[in-house]
């Protein structure tokens, strides 16, 4: 897919998210504390909390519901949990700083239903 | 606005330590400038052994990294050189052709490491182990190479053979002397870390003098005096550290060992002054980061015209932990003249011990194996206190784990009752076992509540530890030391004591210093972090809202579909119709899905989506009621005597009054009061936090109730007369509360940790509890409504929108 321009690394504080709308899917942006940029689909596994609410620390971040704690890089939800989300490549150009969704990078696994949400 | 020029050479971490501290006290007094060598902002030269021994990632060292050098306005010319001062025209130069005036110049110019000058050290593959740039030459030689020699068998030698063991490289230390690390240990325990290393794969040559480096263009060997030789494709010269004065010679700036400084950290020259590394103070350089850091603060202080005593040195330890060897060091651990030393030798469990005493003093320690108490015994050392009688306690006494638990409790059952246990507050074995056995004390924490015992350095912990298991037999509690989560094992006392002992200045900086396992923390420690420091620096720490749940960084509690709600302050439970009108509107225009009364007297907007957050709050235009913070809730009240036939004051007014004086406090966890107009108590003030009673003439002052998860009722503190009184009473019990607390832990079941009598004990004294009124209102003072802030702040305003969608379609 082409690239889509997303705005710019500084709309996201440091160790900060913003949201973005992409063909119906609410995508998390986060900005880690090196200043890179991860993105992955704005829904915990387990009971669908804003991902992009939560705490980030190095390269997880904690749902805020229920404290699930989600790789970024991978996309995993690291133990004892289970499930992914979906992540999205994003590359920022080092000079200007704008951001770029280059699509879809891993596919979520959502947690068998009886832990999903009602 | 002139502000004074100030210049900074050298980008590490003595140096941006002072600058940030200066920035805290005086934000607007200096123009700032910084000159540093390498091509990085300023990074935790601590934690490249870590990077190298694989637990770190290099970006994880940035401890400054650039956008902090824009926010502060500081111009950075990172990678230049300072290669000329000129004292007269106040002036620096680069070796790239900047230039800067100053008014104020600092020299943290720091050491290089000592390059020994033999033939051949030129080549490739000879480097020394200081910066990032080292390490790296240090990770590529791993992927190529096989064989690495580490010249120098000292801490720092150690620690980069360690690491290229780690890449998986064949490491021979080589050491002139017989024996590792002689400046921190003496031969036995040197002997005993070296059986350690060796048993990891680490190779050692000992008495060996470096004479050549052989080989063409790369280092092949080298070449010993005794002319042996040792294949090498990876030579790090590791054999000591030299200041970096160069500079300061130049500039006719007087210079011994490193630059020479007084107690205020000023050189010779007026205007120039020198910290960490590179600076002499009274005869001595200092290389390790504790001492860089009291000098820092010093330095600050005094540039930014609040007073100091001055830096009156530092006494130091070293600790060093390469896989699972633990090692400890401080003061003088050799027996010179007039000294005399106690040891104790466990080849068994491979533990060794020596304390050094002279006169009645202990001057020095050396720890294997276990280092237990290390922290004690320096702390005795720096304070020099008297140890007589008590040297073999020192010695042998303090850990009762020891060598297996049953020698460990026959030594505690067979110490005298008059022996000391806790050295800094003078506690005796008799007086522990006493509150064990007539005071129900079971547990390490409820001896210390009652005692002291272990309250002040914790040192004494596992012999506290000891005893009541011993006393209390299998009634006793808490196990074994844990620490505030999985990422450190240091617990909540020894975290804030180190905090302040160091004026650690950030969340990050903290977890650097005290060797987190995870550079970044987690979703507990983080929060409790930024809590402590803004506890302990309330003027000069500023929150870190990524270091915040969710509900404090958006000041409004998150629901289970992302939406949030909204509670404004409502005083006392007291409102309006305006207010109504005004709150029922507001809920109207933004299609709040539901209404509710709540239980703390007041409405809650439930299922606003983020975006309309900023806008409600406008429009509201009233402050926040802080329903989802560790802060202040509500205060609760009773209609009282100014309508109630059985009211004896106005609980109203007191209220109102209370949370007013309150209201946005920070607290280790959520506070509710509530206030009662008579002792029908129709506000349930005895199952809040705290709670006011009022009665003939008077008020009853109720603290540590609980109304939630663990009902418990409330124990009276005191009662007092006038509303002056409670005002008073219930500001130093907040502040006691904020003080002593474990993050996250409710008044309830910290009362029921401490015990109401030490509560009451700290508060008996008009004094102590004016001091602590101070303090609150200190804390108060800094805190503006969150809601209005955010509403005028485009920068954390744009937080709450999505990124627009807009962008995309076009670009």
């Amino acid at each position: 897919m082409a690239k889509i321009h997303i705005g710019n690394v500084s709309d996201i504080d440091r160790k900060g998210a913003r949201t973005f709308l992409f063909e119906g899917t609410e995508i998390a942006l986060f900005r880690l504390a090196d200043g890179s940029v991860l993105a992955v689909e704005n829904k915990c596994p387990h009971k669908g909390g804003k991902l992009s609410e939560g705490m980030v620390c190095g390269r997880a971040v904690h749902c805020p519901l229920h404290d699930w704690k989600i790789d970024l890089s991978s996309g995993r939800v690291c133990e004892p949990d289970t499930g992914s989300v979906a992540t999205y490549a994003v590359e920022v150009d080092p000079i200007s700083g704008a951001m770029y969704l280059c699509g879809r990078s891993g596919r979520g696994e959502t947690a068998p239903p009886d832990q999903a949400a009602g | 606005m002139d502000r004074k020029k100030l210049v900074l050479v050298g980008n590490g971490m003595a140096g941006i330590r002072t600058i940030e501290h200066v920035l805290k006290l005086a934000p607007e007094a200096y123009e700032i400038t910084i000159f540093g060598s390498e091509p990085h902002p300023n990074y935790n030269r601590i934690m490249l052994s870590s990077v190298l021994a694989g637990g770190s990632d290099m970006s994880e060292v940035i401890l400054n990294d650039w956008s902090w050098y824009e926010e502060h306005r500081i111009r950075l010319h990172a990678g230049h050189t300072v290669t000329q001062i000129d004292p007269l025209a106040r002036k620096v130069y680069s070796d790239k052709g900047a230039a800067a005036d100053y008014d104020v110049l600092i020299l943290a110019t720091g050491s290089d490491p000592f390059m020994l000058p033999l033939p051949g050290a030129d080549k490739e593959g000879v480097i020394g182990f200081r910066d990032i740039k080292d390490c790296e030459t240090m990770l590529e030689a791993s992927r190529k190479y096989k064989k690495a020699a580490v010249i120098g068998g000292g801490l720092l030698g150690l620690e980069a053979a360690r690491g290229l063991l780690h890449l998986g490289m064949d490491v021979t230390v080589v050491h002139i002397h017989p024996y590792l690390m002689e400046r921190q240990l003496d031969e036995t325990a040197s002997k005993m870390l070296q059986k350690e290393l060796e048993a990891q794969g680490m190779k050692f040559l000992f008495r060996k003098h470096s004479e050549e480096i052989a080989g063409r263009k790369r280092a092949r060997e080298l070449v010993f005096s005794d002319r042996t030789r040792l294949e090498a494709d990876l030579i790090v010269m590791a054999v000591g550290i030299k200041p970096n004065v160069k500079l300061a010679r130049q500039a006719g700036i007087a210079v011994n060992r490193g630059i020479v400084v007084n107690d205020l950290m000023q050189t010779n020259i007026p205007g120039i002054y020198a910290v960490g590394e590179c600076a002499e103070h009274r005869g001595i350089t200092y290389g390790l980061v504790a001492p860089l850091y009291e000098q820092g603060a010093v330095l600050a202080k005094h540039l930014a015209g609040a007073e100091t005593e001055g830096y009156a040195g530092s006494v130091t330890s070293t600790k060093l932990k390469v896989s699972g060897v633990d090692v400890f060091s401080a003061g003088h651990f050799a027996e010179t003249e007039g000294a005399r030393s106690l040891r104790y030798q466990d080849e068994v469990d491979q533990v060794y011990k020596k304390i050094v005493i002279s006169g009645d003093r202990l001057i020095g320690a050396v720890l294997f194996g276990d280092t237990s108490d290390g922290s004690k015994l320096f702390s005795l050392m720096k304070k020099g206190e008297s140890v007589k009688g008590r040297e073999k306690e020192l010695l042998l006494g303090f850990s009762a784990q020891g060598s297996g638990t049953e020698t460990a409790e026959q030594r505690l059952a067979a110490m005298a009752d008059d022996e000391i246990i806790c050295g800094c507050n003078g506690v005796t074995k008799e007086t522990i076992k006493d509150a064990v056995l007539t005071k129900n004390c079971t547990t390490v924490a409820s001896v210390k509540a009652c005692t002291k015992a272990s309250g002040s350095c914790g040192g004494c912990k596992p012999l506290v530890q000891g005893l009541v298991q011993l006393y209390a037999g299998d009634a006793a509690g808490e196990p074994a030391k844990e620490g505030i989560c999985g990422c450190t094992t240091l617990t909540r006392d020894e975290i804030v004591a180190e905090m302040s002992r160091m004026k650690l200045q950030s969340v990050q900086e903290t977890m650097h210093v005290l060797g987190w396992n995870n550079p970044e923390g987690c979703s507990k420690c983080r929060p409790s972090l930024n809590y402590y420091l803004g506890m302990l620096f309330p003027e000069s720490y500023a929150d870190e809202k990524e270091s915040r749940f969710t509900n404090e960084r958006y000041h409004a509690n998150i629901q289970k579909d992302g939406t949030y709600s909204v509670v404004p302050r409502i005083y006392g439970g007291v409102t309006s119709p305006s207010e109504l009108k005004k709150i029922a509107e507001v809920a109207e225009k933004y299609d709040v899905p539901m209404v509710k009364i709540t239980g703390g007297q007041r409405i809650d907007l439930l299922g606003v989506k983020k975006e309309d957050l900023p806008n409600m709050w406008a429009e509201l235009d009233m402050p926040s009621g802080y329903a989802y913070g560790k802060a202040l809730r509500t205060v609760k009240t009773c209609v009282g005597s100014t309508f109630c036939r059985f009211g004896t004051q106005d609980s109203i007014g007191m209220g109102v009054r209370l949370e007013k004086e309150f209201e946005r406090l920070n607290t280790p966890a959520k506070v509710k009061l509530a206030v009662s107009g008579c002792p029908r108590n129709c506000a349930e003030a005895t199952i809040k936090d705290f709670g006011v009673v009022a009665i003939d003439g008077g008020w009853e002052l109720h603290v540590g109730g609980n109304g939630g998860v663990h009902v418990r009722a409330t124990e009276l503190l005191c009662v007092v007369k006038t509303e002056d009184e409670v005002v008073e009473w219930a500001g130093a019990f907040l502040q006691y509360y904020r003080e002593n607390a474990q993050w996250n832990e409710r008044t309830s079941v910290w009362i029921e940790r401490v015990g109401l009598e030490s509560v009451k004990k700290a508060l008996e004294n008009k004094e102590d509890r004016i001091a602590l009124f101070a303090r609150v209102k200190q804390a108060l003072g800094r805190l503006n409504d969150p809601w209005k802030e955010i509403v005028a702040d485009g920068a954390l305003r744009k937080n709450f929108e999505p990124l627009p969608e807009a962008a995309s379609a076009r670009n």
